[in-house]
């Protein structure tokens, strides 16, 4: 047994003896290094981290009164909570819009990732978790979306499950063992809630610490892609040289920057809680879910709009391959990429074309996944779509003709 | 700086996706409708008339089978018995000079089905009427002393309640109008507090009873408007009000022809029942947002000092 010294309890070498807790603050923070030089974007990690906070505590207030049964979920969320509860509407807005905001700071943070190079060599990890954290997300998203249980609630439950009939394999009894019902029911909303209140919440949990975790060998990238000799640099800061050190530590250097970007996005987001929701609370969702009355429009939320018209243009088959394509191929970037260079797309020549062009077009294909598909939208949106799937297969020639700089 | 320029592009695309999928989107998803402001430019207007000879005509042609609370003339058959007699409650008099544009009360006095925009429903071919028969055949200024006596008795405070009771309420429930567990607005009145859950079930049965019959009328049955207010906008809502036949073609609903005054009153109605948050809403951001602002200028602050030795 290791040796224990009569240190009082909960002091901090009766802690130390114990848990290491001295190791672990200099591990997880003090001498956790981050480049300096780095701009507000690097502050997206951890809003994403307090926006997650965020739906969590408001989560589990309206959890409280929530009511997983077909006839009862839209009134205890329409009337228990934005009603009768005190400032249960304000837990809601923070909700509703909370997860909508989550998404926008999240392709922030991974066109942040892409601009930059962060995938390449060493951080392949990174990526690859925050890509399983995208998709966790998105799944957590949408299940959240049918406990209302309004129309888009239904319609969308709807049309999504209804893929995994994967088109011509007329699966459809997977379909119904997935819905437990042939149509969306009370066993598909308490199975949805289910979902989004236990086990998505709980996966996200664990790859949070992941993605976390992945990011403490290879450290943080920097906004020039500079290789930093993280050792040599810690000396420089350590003997109190911090003006020159090309490195700062976790806590409090970065953090306080954090803390900064993070005190303007939580102005501008309870901007949007108190008096700009209606983005991120569809006004359809306050019809209660009708199986007899197809809304005319059906869309899903605007962050899976650009995934949706890559399904939408085609016929059902190849509509089905395309979107399982865009599904998975962000999570393949750092193979696909062949360029040793791990620097900002600005200095890499064709990739930076390539950079700018995806983001286009994913903003194209997004206003069109809404608009009604219908005369030139249809042509806008097949163009687009096409152009996606070509902009991913001409990523390894783009970026094998790439010079080594 | 770099910081800045890197915000306005993240802010610039951030702006040009929401733009396209929310303003942009919307406006191609749904046909844009001018309102004409409850003007009724259709309808003829109509002369001052006779209050009372207005009165006797009142008295004589419709209190068979509408109420005029005021003027102490009762409902001749309840809700539900009227119901299924003519499809749904005709309403009471009382305020109908109040909250309905004079034009259109003349109009609907000699020509309910027209006047409404349901002719639709009640063709020839149809075998169906309009339950209320049309006064054509009376001269103008005896329709005119009509509306000049039921502008007389309308009582000058009308509650926004009572205006969506007379111009909605017979159709349309609200079952989150009610401040009480239990109570809430039916299409016949409001229900009350029953001490026995078989009072409670009898009354249940009898609003059943009368959705039939609204069924039958309407051909479905009209949607609960709880939080109609969040589902809808404010511009479709005063659209589809003054003339429902413009955002839904060949709907059921009939124009009921609320005046400007009327209207405000029916949506301040729809948001006290749909939307009872909003002053708190609207109040406690501000105090949210200054608070916000005092936040951020202490993290610059902090963040300046702990980046004084970095740089």
């Amino acid at each position: 047994m290791a040796h224990f010294s009569d240190a009082k309890p909960f002091s901090e070498q009766w802690l130390d003896e114990r848990l290491a807790v001295k190791t672990l603050k200099r591990v997880l923070s003090q001498e956790y290094w981050i480049p300096k030089n780095i701009n507000f974007l690097w502050a997206m990690g951890m809003i994403l981290a307090v926006t997650f906070g965020l739906l969590l505590i408001s989560g589990i207030f309206l959890l409280m009164y929530y009511k997983p049964d077909v006839n009862l979920a839209f009134d205890s969320v329409n009337y228990t909570i934005m009603q009768e509860v005190g400032y249960g509407w304000l837990f809601r807005h923070i909700h509703g819009v909370a997860a909508s905001v989550v998404f926008l700071i999240i392709y922030i943070h991974m066109f942040t990732g892409i601009y930059y190079g962060s995938y390449k060599k060493g951080r392949e990890m990174i990526w690859i978790s925050g890509m399983l954290l995208f998709v966790t997300f998105s799944a957590e998203a949408f299940s959240g979306y049918m406990l209302p249980w309004g129309q888009m609630s239904y319609w969308a439950g709807m049309v999504i499950t209804n893929l995994f009939s994967l088109g011509g394999l007329e699966l459809n009894g997977l379909v119904e063992w997935i819905r437990g019902d042939y149509v969306p029911g009370d066993a598909f909303l308490s199975r949805f809630f289910m979902l989004h209140v236990l086990l998505m919440p709980l996966i996200i949990i664990g790859v949070i610490v992941l993605h976390f975790g992945t990011l403490r060998i290879p450290h943080v990238n920097n906004q020039e892609g500079e290789e930093i000799d993280f050792d040599v640099e810690a000396e420089k800061y350590l003997s109190g040289d911090t003006k020159n050190a090309k490195i700062i530590r976790f806590q409090w250097d970065f953090l306080a920057k954090d803390f900064m970007v993070m005190a303007f996005f939580l102005t501008f987001f309870f901007y949007l809680v108190f008096y700009h929701f209606d983005f991120a609370m569809d006004p359809v969702n306050f019809d209660p879910a009708d199986g007899l009355k197809t809304p005319p429009h059906i869309y899903p939320e605007w962050y899976f709009l650009w995934s949706y018209e890559i399904l939408r243009p085609f016929s059902k088959n190849i509509g089905l391959m395309a979107f399982g394509f865009a599904q998975v191929i962000f999570m393949l970037l750092p193979f696909l990429d062949r360029s040793p260079n791990a620097k900002p797309a600005h200095t890499r020549g064709l990739f930076k074309v390539w950079f700018w062009a995806l983001l286009v077009d994913m903003i194209v294909l997004s206003i069109m996944g809404k608009v009604p598909p219908e005369g030139v939208f249809n042509t806008i949106g097949l163009v687009a779509a096409l152009t996606f799937i070509g902009l991913w297969i001409a990523l390894p020639f783009i970026t094998m003709a790439e010079k080594k700089a | 700086m770099r910081e800045l320029k890197i915000l306005a592009i993240v802010i610039f695309f951030t702006l040009v996706t929401y733009w396209g999928v929310e303003p942009y989107a919307h406006s191609q998803m749904h046909k844009h409708v001018e309102s004409d402001n409850f003007e009724y430019k259709d309808l003829k207007e109509v002369e001052k008339g006779d209050v009372a000879k207005g009165k006797d005509l009142v008295m004589s042609n419709c209190t068979a089978c509408h109420a005029i609370k005021v003027a102490n003339m009762p409902a001749p058959m309840d809700p539900v018995t009227s119901g299924s007699s003519y499809g749904v409650n005709p309403p009471d008099l009382s305020n109908m000079g109040a909250i309905l544009d004079p034009k259109y009360l003349a109009a609907f006095i000699a020509d309910p089905a027209t006047a409404s925009n349901v002719a639709h429903k009640f063709t020839p071919e149809s075998g169906r009427s309009h339950p209320m028969p049309g006064y054509n055949w009376m001269p103008k200024e005896d329709i005119a002393a009509m509306v000049a006596y039921l502008q007389s008795i309308a009582p000058k405070e009308i509650t926004p309640k009572e205006v969506y009771v007379s111009a909605c309420g017979r159709c349309h429930a609200a079952r989150y109008d009610g401040k009480v567990l239990g109570q809430k607005w039916t299409q016949i009145g409001q229900k009350p507090r029953f001490k026995y859950e078989k009072d409670s079930l009898a009354f249940d049965i009898k609003l059943l009873e009368y959705e039939d019959s609204l069924k039958k009328y309407m051909g479905k049955l009209p949607p609960d408007l709880s939080i109609i207010i969040r589902a809808r906008d404010e511009h479709f809502l005063k659209t589809f009000i003054e003339n429902p036949q413009t955002q839904l073609p060949g709907t059921a609903m009939p124009r009921v022809g609320l005046s400007e005054e009327g209207f405000e009153k029916v949506m301040q109605h729809l948001e006290d029942i749909g939307d009872p948050s909003k002053p708190t809403r609207d109040s406690l951001g501000v105090y949210f947002l200054i608070y916000m602002v005092i936040f951020t200028i202490f993290a610059v602050l902090w963040k300046k000092s702990v980046w004084r030795k970095l740089h």
